[in-house]
This record gives structure tokens, sequence and C-alpha cells, in this order.
């Protein structure tokens, strides 16, 4: 882990990258990180987030700078500019259900080539998938996800890098941290090494390639 | 009484002591309200809690602490944490007892519709069809109709949620079950007839000899 400055980590990030950012609703979502991408304009971004947030917080920001060209979530359903930039066809959408995106970017980050998921049978998330019948079961064929960079919130982070979150700030965090190739961290709080004790820490330092520093 | 409180009070009777229960937004975040306080309930807010609470006190949200919609809660004593993949592992798992979802149509075979209408709402179906595919018991509350048009349809003309039909469904009017396969008035809610049901309701409904009242 190394910990740069904001702008230094965020220059990192070329045009057209894939991007996993972790948040629900924008909570437990890197702001400062998205400031800088929004501030350093890097575009034709595919991002794969939960939802679309709303305008002005979260990943909402990366819409209202239209700098998303393609967007991988579950929900869109409270950022109507989402939805204009969709219809207007400036976004590519692809809505996946919230069990299914997690567990494919879970996938990713674990070695596997995917998973069966009953979810999406018979309705029209089914289409174009491959259909595998386990002990009499249908399931469909869900392809794992991996991306460029994460971009994590955590409530706690050590000299280390070691994570911790808080209450429901945690969800999409700690499973994006292991899918992509370079992961880059803002803590609410930097804290000495072993002020999270072992049993707590929920993202192990070795995923963690850079800690956003104190200014 | 208004439709929502109806709606809301009549799921509350479904829940026992222990279950654990994941409420959509709309109507069905409402039936936390009429829980009755010794009624030991867990509450799942698949952001990646169980125990959720009541909004916080004025000037005591947490802005780490939020139900699905980003709006504050607070955690009642015993409640834990969890990240979105355990969350949804609940969820399609079958460990969630109680799923109480608002719908768009549902028809005779017990079929839900709610997530997108296409060519007008797109919203995405963020947890609705893991829910609707994994939970124990699925329940929906919504009004029996929009806009004079029955949403209780003989087939649904929307995008399905799930293959999996769901099991009640609450609305202002009517407690329909699906008995035996067959879609069934099981009560009226108070003040309304069976007649004024059938009037309103598309889907071919079986009608038992004896269709009490809701107990609300």
């Amino acid at each position: 882990m190394r910990a740069v400055s904001v702008e230094e980590a965020i220059a990192r990030i070329p045009n057209g990258a894939t991007v996993m950012v972790g948040g629900f609703m924008g909570v437990g979502t890197p702001e400062r990180l998205l400031d800088e991408l929004v501030r350093q304009r890097k575009s034709e971004l595919s991002i794969i987030s939960n939802d679309a947030a709303v305008p002005g917080k979260g990943v909402g920001k990366l819409f209202d700078a239209s700098l998303v060209s393609t967007l991988t979530a579950s929900h869109i359903g409270l950022n109507p500019n989402v939805q204009k930039q969709m219809m207007a066809n400036k976004v590519a959408v692809n809505l996946v259900p919230q069990g299914t995106l997690v567990e494919r970017i879970r996938a990713g980050g674990c070695g596997l080539g995917g998973v069966l998921t009953p979810t999406g049978i018979g309705t029209i998330v089914e289409e174009g998938k491959r259909k595998i019948e386990v002990d009499g079961k249908s399931f469909l064929l869900e392809t794992a996800l991996r991306s460029d960079f994460a971009l994590i919130h955590a409530f706690l982070a050590d000299y280390l890098g070691n994570l911790a979150y808080a209450l429901t700030a945690r969800n999409f965090n700690p499973v994006m941290a292991m899918a992509a190739d370079t992961v880059i961290v803002t803590a609410e709080n930097i804290v000495p090494v072993g002020v999270i004790a072992p049993d707590h820490v929920v993202t192990p330092a070795p995923l963690v390639d850079y800690l956003i520093a104190n200014g | 009484m208004d439709a929502q409180s109806i709606i809301a009070r009549r799921v509350a009777r479904e829940l026992r002591a222990g279950n654990l229960v994941n409420l959509g937004i709309g109507i069905p975040t409402l039936v936390a309200n009429f829980v009755p306080s010794d009624l030991k309930v867990f509450f799942q807010s698949e952001n990646g809690l169980i125990g959720t609470g009541p909004m916080p006190e004025q000037g005591m949200a947490h802005p780490h602490l939020t139900d699905a919609g980003g709006r504050p809660i607070s955690a009642l004593p015993g409640a834990c944490v969890f990240d979105s993949a355990m969350s949804f592992g609940l969820i399609r798992g079958g460990h969630v007892d109680i799923t109480v979802l608002g719908g768009l149509q549902v028809d005779a075979e017990g079929h839900l519709a709610n997530w997108m209408i296409p060519g007008k709402m797109v919203p995405g179906m963020g947890g609705a069809m893991d829910l609707v595919t994994g939970a124990k018991r699925v329940i929906v509350a919504m009004q029996h109709a929009a806009k004079g048009k029955s949403k209780i349809v003989q087939k649904c003309a929307l995008p399905l949620t799930s293959s999996r039909p769901v099991d009640l469904v609450v609305t202002d009017m009517a407690v329909i079950g699906f008995t035996a396969g067959r879609i069934t008035l099981l009560e009226t809610a108070p003040g309304v007839t069976v007649a004024e049901v059938m009037a309103v309701t598309e889907a071919d409904l079986f009608i038992p000899a004896n269709v009490p009242e809701m107990k609300i």
C-alpha cells in the first residue's frame, strides 16, 4: 500500500477505464475520489456501482458531468439525469438484479468464472444467458465482473491499509476491493496499526494499493 | 382510515415472533409502524443491516446509517451489519421469512410485475427479483386499482419480477391468496362488499362461500 494524494491517485485512471465504485445511494461512497474524477475530467468511464445515487451525490456527480459511457447497476430510479442520458443513448445502462450484481463481483474477486443463480429465471433478465440445470432446478449462468479500478470508502484504515467499515456504509465496498486490478481507498479515519483489532478487519491490507493521505 | 394504513395494518398481522422480515419502499415501509411493540421481529434493510429502528431524533442522524433509499434510520439493540453479498445471501438463500413488496400488477397465477413500465419508467429491479425468488413468503402490498384500472390482472402485461408466484396480496379493498393454485378472495376490507371487489378486479377471482372482513 502507498499513501498518496487524491490528485495523484486519480491521475492513474485513464479515460475509458472500468471503475467500480463502492456505496449504496451514495452512502459509503468515496466522494473525494469522485470529485477529483470530475475535476480531472476523466471521461468515457465504464462504471459498476449498485445504483446511480442522486444528482450531486455519489456516482451521481459523474453523470452530472457527463463522464460515463456505460453503467452496470441494479437501480437508477432516483437519478433522473441517468434516465435522460440513457433515453438519449448517451449512456448504456446494464441493469442487473442487486444480488446477482454483488455475486458477479464477488466471483470476479474470488477467481470464479461466474455464479449460478435462480434470480431472473422466467424474466427478461434471462435473455441471452445460459440456463444450467442442477439437481432438477434451473439456474442462470451469470459471469464474473472485474474492473481496472475500485474506489472504496472505509471508516477506519490503519497505516498498513487494513480496513473496517461503519454500519450500512459497508455494502459493496469489501466485495469490490477484491475485484479490481488497482484499489484506491479513502477513509474517515487513518489510525495506527493495531487500533483495528484483527477480528474487526474486514478488508485485509494486501488488497489495498493506494490510501488517500490526510491533506 | 386511508388506503395505505389499511394495507399496512393488515400486512402487519402476518408477522410472527422471530421472523426475519424485509420491507420494500413505499407502502411496505409503513408496515413497521403497526407491529405490536411486544412482538419481536427482525427487520432487514437490504443495504446491510438487521435490526433497523425508526428515524433518529433531530440532530442524531449518522451519515453511515441509512435505509435502502438513503434516508437516516437508527439501529435497535442487537442489530448487526454485513456487506451486500451477505445481505443477498440471506435474501436469495431462503433465510428471510417474509418480504413485503409494492406492485404494479399481480396476475391470476400469482406472478408479480413491479420493476418497469417499458418506454415509460425504467428504475431497475434493485433487490426485488432476488427477494421474490428467495424469500420464504412473498406478500404484495399495493392499491387494488390505479386510476380506476385493476392491478389484479388475468395475465401480467408488464415484465415479470420473478417466475416464482407470490403468496399473498393485500390491497385497500381485499386480501387475495392462491389457495391450491387458484386466485382466491380471502377477505374484504371494512365496508367493502364482494361485488365491489369483483367490479375492480380484472382477474377471474374465485369467491369462497364465506369471505370474512379484514381484521385491522
